[in-house]
């Protein structure tokens, strides 16, 4: 079936801000359909909030609208737009959710808008706990015994029919939130009154426990014409039990003979037919692991993070083909962009093996159970490719950016046998390496099979790693042990270490002797039967290279930034990607290596070349070997890129932009003060030390409060503010956990305005795109505080200052394309924060508001054009005609126990953006974004320590006149009393019924203003108790006061009609 | 204990000797599936020819049940990697021990990605697999070039003909080197199923006056099978309605005066997709075949196209004209593969007058 001729102009719905369980795989999903769409000559119209995303950029869609996602607002950008088609199925369970409202509303068909892509009655058939129940059993499809509840007491009454223990499954819920297993009734009331809450039609699904077998899943595609393929299937190595985005995965299944796959694929092919689904979906199953007996899980009506991970486990571009399939194309008429012979109805065949392990965030959330449950809780992923499980694991392993380089890397040693026993029944982030310690001592297959249910095949390749690790501790290091060891892809490092006796160097040049270096294989969708066009690579050792070293263009290495991590989000992917497509533009070939398969860096189709590795000095260097680049651009991949500097100047890679001893100066405590004297420019004082007495004696020298930080980390990794000498002891403590090779960084904490900028460098001028001030003042992480642009609260004075200081601080460290830098403004005085010689996350944010393309400008600079032969004036650009506001989102109730207060070390894992003519709409947009929906019940609760009271009193009062009833705890409720508030007080939370637990669990409660006495978490304290249950009730919670303020500007300028600004005008 | 898979045009692969060390030669040939190694092991199209599976992990489930005769047939296997343990409920041995009982030589560990992109460029060839570390090429060379598969259908075909019970339509089923999942299929929709040795005349299976006749499918070059050809055209004649899969496909195209060649490298795995000519409907199939029917020039009085390879358009289908007959090139009782086209088979109890 040809295009159809009724679509001219399509709105595409994005999935909004980065939380846990939908993170970069819709830019890359959206950026890639887009990009499909465009191909066809289709307009396309973008509504996305997260402007820290690919798929927002102007060369992406037609128009871009970076606004809140929330019917309202797509309603009136429908009417502006008028699209005559909406695609809901490439913005993640958010997108769906709004499609499917705007369908059912009747908006759509009264505005003859067209749902394209699926249908409303398909999702409701996928989605609608109920209508999927009765759709398997239509089709004779087996799920588990289950009821769909609206109360608690229902819920109790079918348990009590089936039997515990049962899993709770909230309906139209992102990542499972709000689910869990239930081993009790206690544990059931608990969850499923949650999961009532949480869910958008106050459903959930109460289900037979299945935990423990296996979980396979199929993604598969439909066209219009029923013609149905799977792309891929894949292995969950953790059984039912765990989310699949928390599970170690494996493409294709492994455990599964002929019958059970095909089984299943004919079980999947059945159901997207019955579903009329025209595009992607993805299909879970629970498969007995001893009989043929199966479980539909859940259907996902639409491309989602598997599809992501299958698109790049395949070399199949899912997204790409669903696009066209919507626009009315089948199978077979579109082109394989592989091998560029065949067509899209056909299915992949691998030839090698699949890893992805999820990237959990509890190297940020120490306080947080790392149990893992049905809920997810990964804030992204790393996937690696090899042609065997043992060499997949292992690389898969090292791309974590965790410190893990091998099953050792987490030291069990201390426990005894039985404590290692009880250690394999928690299902946490570690298993695997609890498995292997396991296996160190002797325990057999069956123990641990029976234990965490993993398939045996799954336990003896870990065995096999084992039993390598022995090896190379015992014996000689011989030729043959070498290539066994490079095989299963132990990185020279650990073969060193193990070994004991040689040097990680050694190791490598042993391996150059004999000629044991890393081959490349090519992901070509068809296990190598047809001739491939795109160089899509893996490493394998022990075979023949097939990537050809191209030479004919000067070449860059592009060094990606790895998962998303709180941190670390998509903004580098961001940075990563328009970087490769500068260097493109400049006549460059472009070779990028990353490991993300959440992110539009790895998809095909973006550099020449793409290496999906670790990002390791060892992996980083066989390619090199291989590639020869003219030179490596690291300021764009964030702080993954920047720590593989030193050795790709060892091994004689050029740095492009800025030198690593300049990066090195900045980083570099004594270095940098000398900088900052040379250029006369102010700073926090503040002094290194490496013990925990060097730094009591720095903090009282300087007297506190001081902040606390290692140096050469990103998003304030371990970053405190201490108030004594025990809080210093703690957090050293903490921070010396993880190795550190180099100092800490000591500094007086001052409190004000905190500014930042980016600015380009082209060696003898800047570019500064524009001023951004925080809403917060300083203490609180950048990345977790609202930024706003332009900075409209400080002087021309100030502004003047910071566009000196940037300057001066730029040419001192011989930048050579991007800086960011964070100031203090504070009684008329600008201080320095802290200076990134590199792209920062508010690059693409600042980019979109501007309208000024900054990685590109800053390539180009690299490249050595000038700013003023790029069509720019030097120095701070005019602001723009908007105020743009970037809020950032947290996914606090994905993580059990978390401290949600927030501080110098970054918590959030997104961002949205307000953008508005004036400040207060921005603002409110913003917070809408953002998800703060108020006012709903208009009560809040105040508890602050007394240093905020006075402000507090403020927020208060204006509260109040918004009409909301305030109450507050003992102190803080007599402190508002006294200055006028009508307050009413509550116990505390130790104390009788009712107390402030009870009205936040009374779910009456819009709002908690709790600012805690200490920057971290004591679990047992009120102030942490009251966070949390307000979080995990779904009541929003300021922890800050200038955020309160904020909020408090916001609702008083509450708005229903929108000034719509298309981003990709400006 | 080291082996060597030595290709006629030279090439050498080391690798380590899995199953019997018995040395062999023959056609090296790739299947892509990633999963049914069983099947294809035990798949009578095989014989005459060393497979090579081009997914890496093989045997990580083990010998169960799922066999599609009573042997494995190819002269030789070769994988990268053998799994350690088998991990299946069903399991009931390694494939090492199932290769060394059959006596079927077999290489691993050497780069099957690699082999297969020699096959893809310069297409099939001869090769052998030795455990002799010693081997003289220029010796072996001759003895490559001059193997030829054969009238292998003989080596496969079943003795004697056997009955699988029904109530339904009955059924001749003419075993060139029959996949048990083809009898299975036909029995699982009611039909009483009479498996006849390849050779028998024509002349005896419509004696017995079958409701349809199923041509099998089997190993080798059509071309080689001469006087089975003959018996099939004498079925073609008649007005039983027939149903062909693969080998048998082929046979009846030249039963009708249409030719076959050979592919470069032919069409083994379980993704490729095939278009219902009639209905533009896509299936992916499994396919196991180095020969195809030429279709260019048809004579429409004689048969039309009824499925196409949407990869490379060639013929995967055929529907006589004015006949109760339609053929296939792939292979509809999948095993291993997509299950996708099971329904030619409801098609064809259709065709004798059944009510499936």
């Amino acid at each position: 079936m040809p295009k159809r001729s009724d679509i001219k102009k399509v709105m595409v719905i994005g999935s909004g801000p980065i939380v846990i369980g939908q993170a970069a795989e819709f830019d890359y999903a959206g950026t890639q359909a887009c990009r499909s769409l465009k191909e066809e000559g289709i307009e396309v119209c973008l509504v996305n909030s997260n402007p820290a995303t690919i798929m927002t950029d102007k060369e992406i869609a037609d128009q871009v609208y970076i606004e809140p996602l929330t019917v309202d607002v797509l309603k009136q950008i429908i009417i502006k737009e008028k699209p005559d088609s909406l695609l809901p199925t490439l913005g993640g369970q958010a997108g769906l959710n709004l499609g499917m409202e705007l369908a059912e509303s009747g908006f759509l068909e009264e505005q003859g808008v067209k749902l394209i892509g699926t249908t409303a009655e398909t999702i409701f058939r996928a989605e609608d706990r109920q209508a999927f129940k009765d759709t398997m059993e239509k089709l004779g499809e087996p799920v588990a015994a289950s009821l769909v509840v609206n109360t608690v007491e229902d819920g109790i009454k079918f348990t009590n029919t089936i039997g515990y223990p049962v899993v709770l499954r909230p309906a139209y819920t992102l990542g499972g939130s709000g689910g869990g297993i239930a081993n009790n009734q206690q544990e059931l009331v608990e969850i499923l009154t949650n999961g009532l809450r949480l869910s958008r039609v106050h459903e959930v699904l109460v289900e037979r426990c299945i935990a423990g077998w296996k979980e396979i899943e199929y993604e598969v595609m439909r066209d219009a014409n029923g013609n149905c393929i799977t792309v891929c299937n894949m292995e969950n190595i953790d059984p039912v039990g765990v989310h699949t985005g928390d599970s170690i995965v494996v493409a294709p299944s492994q455990t599964l003979g002929d019958k059970e796959y095909q089984m299943l694929r004919t079980s999947a092919l059945r159901i997207i037919d019955e579903l009329g689904i025209t595009g992607g979906c993805n299909v879970q199953y629970a498969l007995h692991p001893e009989s043929f007996e199966y479980c539909v899980i859940e259907v996902n009506p639409r491309v989602s993070r598997s599809s992501a991970l299958a698109s790049k486990a395949t070399g199949y571009p899912i997204a790409k083909v669903a696009a066209k399939i919507a626009l009315g194309y089948t199978l077979d008429e579109i082109p394989n962009a592989i091998t560029k012979k065949t067509y899209a109805s056909f299915e992949p065949m691998l030839d090698y093996c699949v890893v992805k392990i999820p990237r959990l965030p509890f190297d940020k959330f120490i306080t947080a159970t790392r149990k893992l449950t049905t809920q997810m809780k990964a804030t992204g992923e790393v996937m690696s490719i090899c042609n065997n499980f043992e060499g997949a694991l292992m690389k898969a392993i090292r791309s974590l950016e965790q410190h893990v380089d091998s099953l050792l890397s987490y030291d069990f040693c201390d426990m005894t046998d039985e404590e290692l026993n009880e250690a394999l029944k928690v299902v946490d982030d570690r298993r695997i390496y609890c498995i292997a310690e396991a296996l160190r001592r002797g325990a057999s297959y069956e123990t641990i099979h029976n234990i965490t249910k993993i398939d045996m095949w799954f336990i003896d390749k870990i065995k096999i790693l084992v039993e390598m690790e022995l090896r190379l501790q015992q014996e000689e290091l011989t030729v043959e042990l070498l290539k066994e060891a490079k095989r299963i892809e132990f990185p020279d490092s650990v073969i060193a270490h193990l070994n004991g006796k040689m040097s990680e160097d050694e190791v490598r040049q042993m391996r150059y002797d004999n000629g044991i270096v890393a081959a490349y294989k090519m992901v070509d969708t068809c296990a190598a039967e047809f001739d491939a066009m795109t160089p899509y690579y893996y490493s394998v050792y022990g075979s023949e290279n097939e990537a050809v070293e191209t030479k004919d263009r000067k070449k860059v290495l592009v060094l990606g930034s790895g998962p998303i991590r709180i941190g670390q989000g998509v903004e580098f992917d961001y940075c990563s990607v328009h970087a490769t497509w500068a260097f493109a533009k400049e006549g460059w070939e472009t070779v990028i290596v990353n490991n993300n398969p959440e992110t539009v860096s790895t998809d095909f189709d973006i550099a020449d070349k793409l290496y999906f590795e670790p990002l390791t000095n060892e992996d980083v260097e066989s390619i090199v070997n291989l590639e020869k680049p003219d030179g490596a651009i690291v300021q764009f991949g964030g702080q993954t890129a920047i720590k593989l500097t030193e050795h790709l100047m060892k091994i004689g890679v050029p740095i492009l932009g800025t030198k690593a001893e300049d990066v090195d100066a900045a980083e570099d405590r004594e270095l940098f003060d000398e900088i900052l004297e040379q250029t006369q420019i102010p700073r926090a004082a503040g002094g290194t030390v490496f013990t925990a007495e060097e730094a009591k004696e720095v903090a009282n020298r300087l007297g506190y409060p001081v902040l606390v930080r290692p140096s050469y980390v990103l998003g304030g990794q371990g970053m405190q503010i201490a108030f004594n000498d025990d809080e210093i002891e703690k957090f050293m403590d903490i921070i010396n956990q993880i190795a550190q090779d180099h100092p800490i960084l000591v500094d007086k904490y001052l409190q004000g305005k905190e500014i930042e900028v980016d600015a380009i460098c082209d060696g003898e001028n800047i570019l500064i795109p524009g001023i951004m001030e925080h809403i917060e003042r300083t203490g609180i992480h950048s990345g977790d505080s609202i930024s706003v642009y332009p900075a409209h609260t400080i002087s021309q004075d100030i502004k003047d200052k910071i566009v000196d200081y940037t300057e001066r601080l730029a040419k001192a460290l011989h930048v050579l394309g991007m800086i960011n830098i964070q100031f203090i403004a504070m009684d008329g005085e600008v201080y320095v924060i802290e200076v990134n010689p590199r792209s920062s996350r508010t690059v693409p944010y600042i980019s979109k508001v501007t309208g000024i393309p900054i990685v590109d400008l800053a390539a180009k600079a690299i490249l050595g054009h000038k700013i003023t032969d790029m069509g720019y004036k030097p120095g701070l650009q005019p602001e723009a005609d908007y105020i743009a506001i970037k809020m950032p989102v947290f996914s606090f109730e994905k993580l059990r126990g978390a401290e949600i207060s927030l501080g110098p070390e970054m918590k959030s894992t997104g961002e949205c953006l307000g953008i508005a003519k004036t400040f207060e709409e921005a603002l409110y947009k913003a917070f809408l974004g953002a998800g703060v929906v108020l006012p709903k019940h208009k009560q809040m609760i105040i508890t602050v320590k007394d240093a905020d009271k006075p402000e507090a009193l403020e927020v208060a009062k204006r509260f109040e006149k918004l009409g909301y009833k305030i109450y507050a705890t003992r102190s803080t409720a007599k402190y508002l009393q006294d200055g006028g508030v009508d307050a009413l007080q509550v116990n505390k939370i130790s104390q009788e019924s009712p107390n402030v637990m009870d009205l936040i669990l009374g779910h009456k409660i819009d709002l908690v203003i709790d600012t805690p006495t200490q920057g971290h978490g004591d679990k047992t304290r009120d102030g942490f108790l009251i966070r949390r249950n307000s979080i995990e009730t779904g009541v929003n919670c300021i922890t800050a006061i200038d955020t309160a303020v904020a909020l408090a500007t916001s609702l008083e300028s509450a708005t229903t009609e929108y000034t719509l600004v298309d981003v990709a005008k400006i | 204990m080291k082996a060597f898979l030595i290709l006629e045009d030279g090439t050498v692969f080391e690798g380590t000797s899995i199953g019997s060390t018995r040395e062999v030669v023959s056609e090296i040939v790739f299947n892509t599936s990633m999963t049914g190694y069983l099947e294809v092991l035990t798949d009578p199209s095989y014989a005459g020819q060393a497979v090579c599976m081009t997914y890496p992990l093989i045997g990580n489930y083990g010998i169960t049940d799922d066999m599609e005769s009573g042997r494995p047939w190819p002269d030789g296997f070769i994988v990268r990697e053998l799994s350690r343990i088998p991990s299946n409920f069903r399991c009931k041995g390694t494939i090492q021990d199932f290769l060394v009982k059959h006596n079927i030589t077999g290489i691993s560990g050497i780069d099957t990605r690699a082999l297969t992109k020699i096959l893809r460029d310069r297409g099939t060839m001869n090769g052998m697999i030795t455990t002799n570390e010693h081997f003289n090429f220029e010796e072996i060379k001759p003895k490559l070039q001059a193997y030829r598969t054969g009238d292998v259908v003989s080596k496969v075909t079943c003795q004697e003909k056997t009955v699988l019970p029904g109530n339904g339509k009955k059924v001749a089923l003419l075993d060139f080197g029959a996949k048990r999942n083809i009898a299975k299929s036909l029995n699982d929709r009611g039909c009483e199923v009479t498996i006849y040795p390849a050779h028998t005349p024509a002349k005896e299976i419509l004696a017995a006056e079958p409701d349809g006749i199923m041509l099998s499918n089997g190993p080798g070059d059509p071309k080689d099978c001469g006087p089975i050809i003959d018996e099939v055209k004498k079925l073609y004649d008649s007005n039983v309605p027939i149903f062909a899969i693969c080998l048998g496909h082929q046979l009846m195209a030249l039963a009708t005066g249409l030719d076959t060649h050979k592919l470069k490298y032919g069409h083994r795995g379980g993704n490729h997709p095939v278009k219902d000519l009639e209905t533009g409907k896509v299936y992916i199939s499994s396919q196991n075949h180095g020969y195809v029917v030429d279709t260019d020039g048809l004579d429409e009085k004689i048969a039309v196209p009824a499925f196409v390879n949407v990869n490379d358009g060639t013929n995967e289908g055929l529907k006589y004209t004015g006949k109760n007959i339609f053929t296939v090139q792939f292979h509809p009782e999948a095993c291993p593969g997509p299950q996708d086209s099971g329904y030619l088979f409801d098609r064809f109890i259709k065709m004798m007058g059944g009510e499936q």
